[in-house]
């Protein structure tokens, strides 16, 4: 019944997966918390970019984002992420617009957690002259943190699926070999089952793992 | 709430955030400046490449069709999913064991599946035990996907919405003798529907979005789709793709000043029918979980 | 009150939809092909020179012309003809489920999708080749070691050039082959690779006239059958009678011309039916 198996490494494309979704989240994460850095910030200029960023980004279909960074960002800005082979540039290209994509949503997700910090925490920090980027690093996000862990781990799952996105570009990941296959094995329905299967193997013990992390790391009020 | 963030600013901090601005400025215009440029240097802001867009049949041919397409399957999906969520949201939360559990399974296996492969086995559903036209087919296949996704994520929406209810409001509603299904239809829900608003609307800009999966196998033709044909016709891949992007952004957009315009609404009525919760507590005490759904918003596959 | 109204909107909401897809699922007729005035055929919409919806709304290219015209030999009008998109992944599926009658859409014949669907013809025999600029020095297949290379994603014609022709080529994949000359344009890759008849409609393209030529390679044989549902031998047998005429009455050869002419295109002569060239 699986022997249209053969001669196909699933577990690569798979892989590969991994690997997309690994470098996108601590990518999407960093550059999330500059963007909900920036929304919260003082320099009104700062907080516009930030909101006008995730409103326009969060609004645009991801298969757009990740095709303009191929046909865009590298056929007409010329930009290469330092390689000149299309199976790394592509790869690399790719982590920049699930970047891109999923940084508006952390940023989301860190401001609603800049939000539940009491707003004791953030007076008693200005109380005792630290500056907003202090009040920032070493007060709120700590904690912000930590209640969004949750939410987060929501956009992480998305992630891993989002990741099906750069096959549009090329991508050797799970989706484009599953492409491939249908394209040679004429099964549809039992190709798509296996990667479907392959997808509820990558998602449900993240979930479950942060759905713990959570609960242990919550902050005790 | 920001403001709370640093202190109100002075002289010297006007100063600085006067210069901030500046260079910030600078450099935004730099980066303009530059991508007008590179397009213009590459030939994309030839007029030959933008001129069907302002010609009736792109739009009569493609756009337009593409995107009554798209409308009307993320329309349905929502007004399904919306209540097939707020069921089995509540389903979480039931205190039957034989309620809970399966409701948490079907929540949590569709939010692991890609989106894109419910349509496909939507689609061999409809195919093998309906009998839905094959001209309908796609149709219906792109927005049971929709909805199976969506409602489960919307399921966690509600209930994180819920959960974040100060106890005081089912404990009233126990004193005053409702009963548990009357506690959760005129108290809590209501509530919590109402405060996750943005989180709701964030997953309605993703059935959207998302509707454009089903021109990827389903023989759905949704706007970005039309958008392939249209560029093989005109040759203008680049302005075509920016062109469908900002039919997106708008749709969304106005997707989105509707919903903080409803919400304006509810949380003014609410006041003047005896408040339960301020503005202000509702960001205290939920922010989390209006976090967590701000999150689940990113839950699309597209 | 409100509150209550806003319960109230989403109960009946839930019940409308439910009414509606209830409904929805009832009123079909089930009727994929055959039966009635109209019959259905799976072409491509954006292949030009092959299968392409016009601004128009009208479509064109060769697949159209002999599907329309096997059509006419089925006893169907071309204003009776309802065009259905099939894309790659799709065609067997759309022919097994009945959603189409027949399906040339620039569908090669192989063992694989024997098993699935039947094949009337082969129709065309193409090759697959290179689309490169109109000055580029391209001749040979292994001229591309060292080249960018496009082409779409999870095509046989891109696994082929990977496993086969070039290993060391440079694969740039994407969604579409509009995609690819757009990139052949900037220069951003030096050739694109596909089937000849897929690279030659869009080299006659207006916008493109002149720019691109083709390689001339002969990398793999493409022959391009028109599917079937499997099983439905009357239909193969009818349908390769037509093609069998349209080559006589010189209806093909004029399609050719119509389509791909412009392209400078040697095309192979009408492929005998049954003769599947590996």
């Amino acid at each position: 019944m699986f022997d249209f198996l053969e001669g196909y490494n699933v577990l690569e494309a798979f892989w590969t997966t991994v690997q997309l979704t690994v470098l996108s989240a601590v990518g999407s994460l960093i550059w999330g918390t500059l963007l909900a850095g920036m929304r919260v910030s003082p320099v009104p200029l700062m907080r516009g970019f930030g909101t006008a960023y995730v409103n326009i980004v969060r609004n645009i279909p991801l298969t757009v984002i990740i095709v303009f960074t191929s046909l865009g960002l590298a056929d007409i800005f010329g930009v290469t992420l330092g390689s000149r082979d299309f199976d790394v540039q592509g790869f690399r290209l790719a982590v920049l617009g699930l970047i891109a994509y999923t940084a508006a949503f952390v940023c989301e997700a860190i401001r609603s957690g800049i939000n539940t910090v009491p707003l004791g925490q953030a007076e008693a920090a200005r109380a005792i002259g630290l500056s907003f980027s202090q009040t920032l690093r070493l007060i709120i996000l700590p904690q912000a943190f930590r209640s969004v862990i949750g939410p987060l781990a929501n956009v992480l799952i998305a992630l891993t699926k989002n990741t099906t996105v750069a096959a549009a570009i090329g991508v050797a990941e799970a989706a484009l070999l599953m492409k491939e296959m249908i394209e040679n094995e004429a099964q549809v329905l039992l190709i798509a089952a296996v990667f479907a299967f392959g997808f509820v193997v990558l998602t449900l013990p993240t979930g479950l793992f942060f759905g713990w992390l959570s609960k242990r790391l919550a902050v005790k009020r | 709430m920001s403001s709370v963030l640093y202190d109100t600013p002075g002289p010297r901090a006007k100063q600085r955030n006067v210069l901030f601005s500046v260079v910030f400025f600078a450099l935004l215009a730099v980066l303009v400046w530059f991508v007008w440029k590179t397009m213009d240097d590459e030939g994309q802001l030839e007029w030959a490449l933008w001129k069907p867009f302002t010609e009736e049949q792109a739009w009569t041919t493609y756009l337009l069709p593409g995107l009554s397409n798209t409308l009307k399957a993320a329309a349905l999906a929502m007004v399904i999913a919306l209540p097939l969520g707020a069921v089995f949201g509540i389903a979480r939360l039931s205190d039957h064991r034989w309620v809970r559990g399966p409701a948490a399974t079907v929540v949590e296996f569709f939010r692991a599946i890609p989106v894109l492969l419910l349509m496909l086995f939507a689609n061999e559903f409809y195919d093998r035990w309906t009998n839905v036209t094959s001209e309908q087919r796609p149709f219906y296949a792109v927005v049971t996907g929709l909805v199976l996704y969506n409602a489960s994520v919307l399921a966690e929406v509600v209930r994180a919405g819920i959960l974040a209810l100060p106890k005081g409001q089912s404990e009233a509603a126990k004193a005053i003798g409702l009963r548990k299904g009357q506690t959760m239809t005129s108290i809590l829900l209501p509530q919590a529907v109402t405060v996750m608003l943005p989180a709701i609307v964030s997953q309605l800009v993703v059935i959207v979005k998302d509707t454009a999966l089903g021109g990827v196998m389903l023989q759905f033709p949704e706007l970005l789709s039309e958008r392939a044909t249209l560029a093989a016709n005109y040759a203008n891949v680049i302005p075509s793709f920016i062109v469908v992007a900002a039919i997106f952004i708008v749709v969304n957009f106005i997707l989105t000043s509707f919903a903080s315009w409803l919400e304006g609404r509810l949380r003014r009525s609410k006041r003047s029918t005896g408040a339960v919760l301020g503005a202000e507590d509702v960001e205290e005490l939920n922010a989390a979980e209006v976090g967590g759904t701000y999150g689940t918003g990113a839950g699309g596959t597209i | 009150m409100k509150l209550r109204k806003v319960s109230a909107a989403a109960a009946a909401a839930l019940v409308l939809s439910i009414t509606a897809t209830a409904c929805g699922g009832g009123d079909g007729d089930n009727e994929g092909s055959g039966g009635g005035d109209k019959i259905k055929i799976g072409i491509k919409f954006d292949q030009p020179g092959l299968g392409l919806k016009e601004p128009d709304g009208s479509f064109s290219g060769f697949d159209v012309d002999v599907a329309t015209y096997v059509a006419k030999e089925l006893g169907y009008n071309a204003d009776q003809i309802e065009w259905v998109e099939t894309k790659s992944a799709d065609r067997e599926n759309a022919l097994a489920r009945g959603d189409v009658k027949f399906i040339a859409a620039t569908y090669s014949i192989t063992d694989e999708r024997k098993q699935k669907v039947d094949f009337a013809g082969p129709y065309l025999l193409a090759h697959q080749d290179l689309l490169v600029k109109a000055d580029s020095d391209i001749t040979e297949a292994t001229d591309l070691n060292g080249k960018n290379l496009c082409s779409v994603t999870g095509s046989t014609s891109a696994q082929n050039v990977k496993k086969d022709f070039a290993p060391k080529a440079n694969l740039k994949q994407v969604g579409g082959y509009s995609e690819c000359i757009a990139g052949l344009q900037s220069g951003a890759v030096d050739a694109l690779t596909t089937d000849d008849s897929i690279l030659a409609g869009f080299a006659a393209q207006e916008q493109y006239k002149g720019k691109f030529k083709l390689a001339g390679l002969k990398l793999s044989n493409e022959n391009y059958g028109i599917g079937v549902k499997k099983g439905d031998t009357e239909t193969v047998n009818k349908i390769n009678a037509a093609l069998e005429k349209m080559v006589q009455d010189k209806a093909w050869d004029k399609a050719v011309t119509d389509n791909f002419g412009p392209a400078n295109y040697k095309n192979e002569p009408a492929p005998k039916i049954g003769n599947v060239v590996s």
